[in-house]
């Protein structure tokens, strides 16, 4: 039990300020305020879906990322839930395969309204050089909006922990 | 020559890849006959897929991969354009099932076995149509207007008082890709596994079919993100064999401590998780932040955090400076001590091992059955490691002056996997020190002109285990088929074992220790 309080106690907050995190001037202040308006608005934490509909799990490596102790995106008041039935946003990474374009369909329609979506990636948005690779074919619906609503993309192959967390934030000022 | 006293004849595949021989046969019995003997050397079915070559004056062919003690040995079998049928393989391995499955879906040419589920097919398209077949491949649109129907899918089902079945997936409870497994369970004791895959089925061996070799080369680094590093190198081993190509030294060097690089990562991530899913959220915190590291250094050296794209046909995009070789030395210091400090926590921690310990159990025979590879074989004892030398086996360049010493563990549960892992991090540690310290200089690519009709096989030990491209050029030097294979491919199976004996609950900390791709597979 010591050496592993100590270690805790080693290690110490490694959670980075936001203007690390997010790289641009006046951000924090800005997160701050998302915060208090997510709570507002909500009550509680905003609440995230994730749904793979098709990645190579790339993107899924980076949004793993966002919940280490750097971003503690968790700690800033965005939780990942279980179900979509108590998620406020669906972060959906493609291309959207056919195998999974109705269970894709169900989970949107289990998430409460007003939900919002984030597509994830190169293939999810339909950009850049992994969508030239993966788009529509007899086995792929393309792009997340082929099958659902987007609000917001985040495009990279994958995305950075960073570029997820802004498309995040820019998902819920949309509101 | 001929291999293990069978009657095809085969020829050595030249090339800076694992020893690989290639063969033909027109004769299925001649392909069971020289299957039953690589079963009785102990030896695997590494890889199983078909190609169209009636647009060529022939058939079509069946292609198999046998992993033996001296290297692989790639069968192919001519089968007519009508009719074509071939001899089941899944009484001698089982695991050829699901591959015989997904080949019959892609290609139309089937077995006469007695499982005739479709795999990879679910509704998407209408079974007497074949995605990878040459006359789909040129058709208008290419399947994109069929009707998405909803399928059915043939469960065995368990009967009896008090048995039930628990549905679960294609969306999983985590950030975690899709697919559909089928608990049937007495209370918590769980009876059977039965697992339906399929769901990440993006027609990738599609998309390769006219591509040139660089744009290949993007895409087989898309397969599995997490293995992009192994894919790539798998791909361009199979590249260069077909194109008489050797990449320079320190090219190879340079993809081998890339490759290290991705197994650690891969490696601290689950640790990580595994903890986490026996409620030890501390390792989570720990293996995260060691890994968020890792990756950030990645990003700043190697201009990529999971180092897609860098490893081409010919040799790597990306150089590593004497100082940016100091940091990497620097940092898998760090990081050794790191990982050796929390391992002592983990290994001292009751709650943890409670877990561990005789979960998810596969022994060395079953795992021999199943023709497991990588970690998971090597948890049950096998020492079966493709950078390691054995008797009659070399290990591909760079690993054959850098003397890797496989990392086993004899009791084959949750806890076996995960002492495998942390053995691995220390030994691939020490090899990128080593790789630090001996890299060799010189030019880090050379050209690939793109030979007509050439065929090539890459093996690369990935850090689930071996990842196996089989590339085909067409007569204008464009790829005419490109197979990828993940060692998912068998260890799924071994999975729907392993938790035979467990309760539920149990579940996602044996998939954990294992985690297997689902992108990988399902192609």
């Amino acid at each position: 039990m010591i050496p592993l309080l100590r270690r805790i106690f080693r290690t110490g907050i490694l959670t980075e300020p936001p203007q690390a995190a997010v790289a641009a001037e006046g951000q924090r202040a800005e997160i701050d305020r998302l915060n208090d308006e997510v709570l507002d608005i909500l009550g509680r934490a905003l609440t995230i879906r994730e749904v793979d509909a098709g990645s190579c799990n790339g993107c899924e490596l980076e949004i793993h990322a966002l919940n280490n102790a750097y971003y503690n995106l968790e700690g800033r008041g965005f939780k990942f839930v279980a179900s979509p039935r108590h998620a406020d946003m669906l972060l959906v990474t493609g291309p959207v395969t056919k195998n999974m374009e109705n269970a894709l369909r169900i989970a949107y329609d289990c998430t409460p309204d007003p939900k919002l979506v984030v597509a994830v990636g190169d293939c999810g948005c339909g950009c850049g050089e992994a969508d030239k690779l993966f788009n529509e074919n007899y086995a792929t619906c393309g792009p997340v909006e082929n099958v659902v609503a987007v609000d917001v993309r985040v495009p990279g192959c994958p995305p950075t922990p960073t570029a997820l967390m802004q498309g995040i934030l820019a998902a819920v000022k949309r509101r | 020559m001929k291999l293990l006293d069978e009657a095809i004849e085969f020829t050595r595949q030249e090339g800076a890849g694992a020893p690989v021989w290639v063969g033909s046969t027109a004769s299925g019995d001649e392909l069971l006959r020289f299957a039953i003997a690589v079963h009785r050397a102990d030896g695997r079915i590494a890889a199983l897929w078909g190609s169209d070559e009636r647009h060529r004056g022939g058939g079509y062919r069946l292609h198999c991969v046998f992993g033996f003690n001296e290297g692989h040995a790639c069968v192919s079998l001519d089968l007519p354009a009508e009719d074509p049928l071939y001899p089941d393989l899944s009484g001698i391995f089982p695991t050829a099932n699901r591959m015989q499955r997904a080949t019959r879906d892609m290609v139309g040419i089937e077995t006469d076995g007695r499982d005739q589920r479709p795999w990879l097919r679910h509704g998407a398209w209408p079974s007497n149509w074949y995605p990878l077949r040459h006359d789909s491949v040129h058709e208008v649109g290419m399947g994109v207007g069929f009707p998405n129907l909803p399928s059915d899918y043939e469960f065995v089902q368990l009967g009896g008082e008090g048995a039930h079945e628990i549905p679960v997936g294609p969306i999983h409870a985590g950030i975690i890709e899709p697919g559909h497994f089928r608990f049937s369970v007495i209370g918590e004791k769980v009876l059977r596994l039965e697992q339906r895959l399929g769901y990440q089925h993006k027609g990738v061996e599609h998309r390769f079919i006219g591509m040139d070799l660089a744009a290949g080369s993007k895409l087989v680094g898309r397969i599995s993100g997490d293995s992009t590093c192994a894919y790539a190198w798998a791909y361009a081993v199979a590249a260069e064999a077909a194109c008489a190509v050797t990449p320079p030294p320190r090219a190879l060097m340079l993809r081998a401590l890339m490759l290290e690089r991705e197994r650690i990562a891969n490696h601290l991530g689950d640790l990580g998780a595994l903890g986490n899913d026996a409620a030890f959220a501390f390792g989570l915190t720990q293996f995260m932040r060691l890994k968020e590291d890792w990756l950030r250094l990645n990003a700043q050296l190697l201009g990529h955090r999971f180092m897609m794209d860098r490893i081409v046909p010919g040799g790597v995009v990306v150089d590593l400076e004497p100082s940016a070789l100091r940091r990497i030395v620097e940092q898998c210091d760090g990081v050794g001590r790191e990982v050796r400090a929390i391992r002592a926590i983990y290994d001292e921690h009751p709650g943890l091992q409670d877990r561990f310990l005789t979960t998810g159990i596969i022994n060395a025979d079953l795992a021999r059955e199943l023709s497991l590879t990588g970690m998971a074989a090597r948890a049950t004892g096998i020492i079966l490691d493709g950078r390691c030398y054995r008797q009659g086996y070399t290990p591909p360049a760079p690993y054959n002056m850098l003397g890797v010493r496989p990392a086993t563990d004899e009791r084959g549960d949750v806890a076996a996997r995960v002492a495998v892992r942390f053995n691995e991090i220390y030994e691939s540690l020490r090899l990128l020190r080593e790789m630090a310290v001996s890299l060799p200089a010189g030019e880090l690519r050379v050209e690939v002109a793109s030979v007509p009709n050439a065929t090539g096989l890459g093996v690369v030990e990935g850090w689930r285990g071996e990842v196996i491209v089989g590339l085909q050029l067409d007569n204008e030097g464009r790829i005419a088929r490109v197979h990828p294979h993940d060692p998912s491919w068998q260890i799924w199976p071994a999975l729907e074992h392993a938790v035979m004996a467990d309760i539920v609950p149990d579940f996602p900390l044996i998939n954990k220790s294992f985690n297997l791709s689902y992108s990988g597979v399902d192609l």
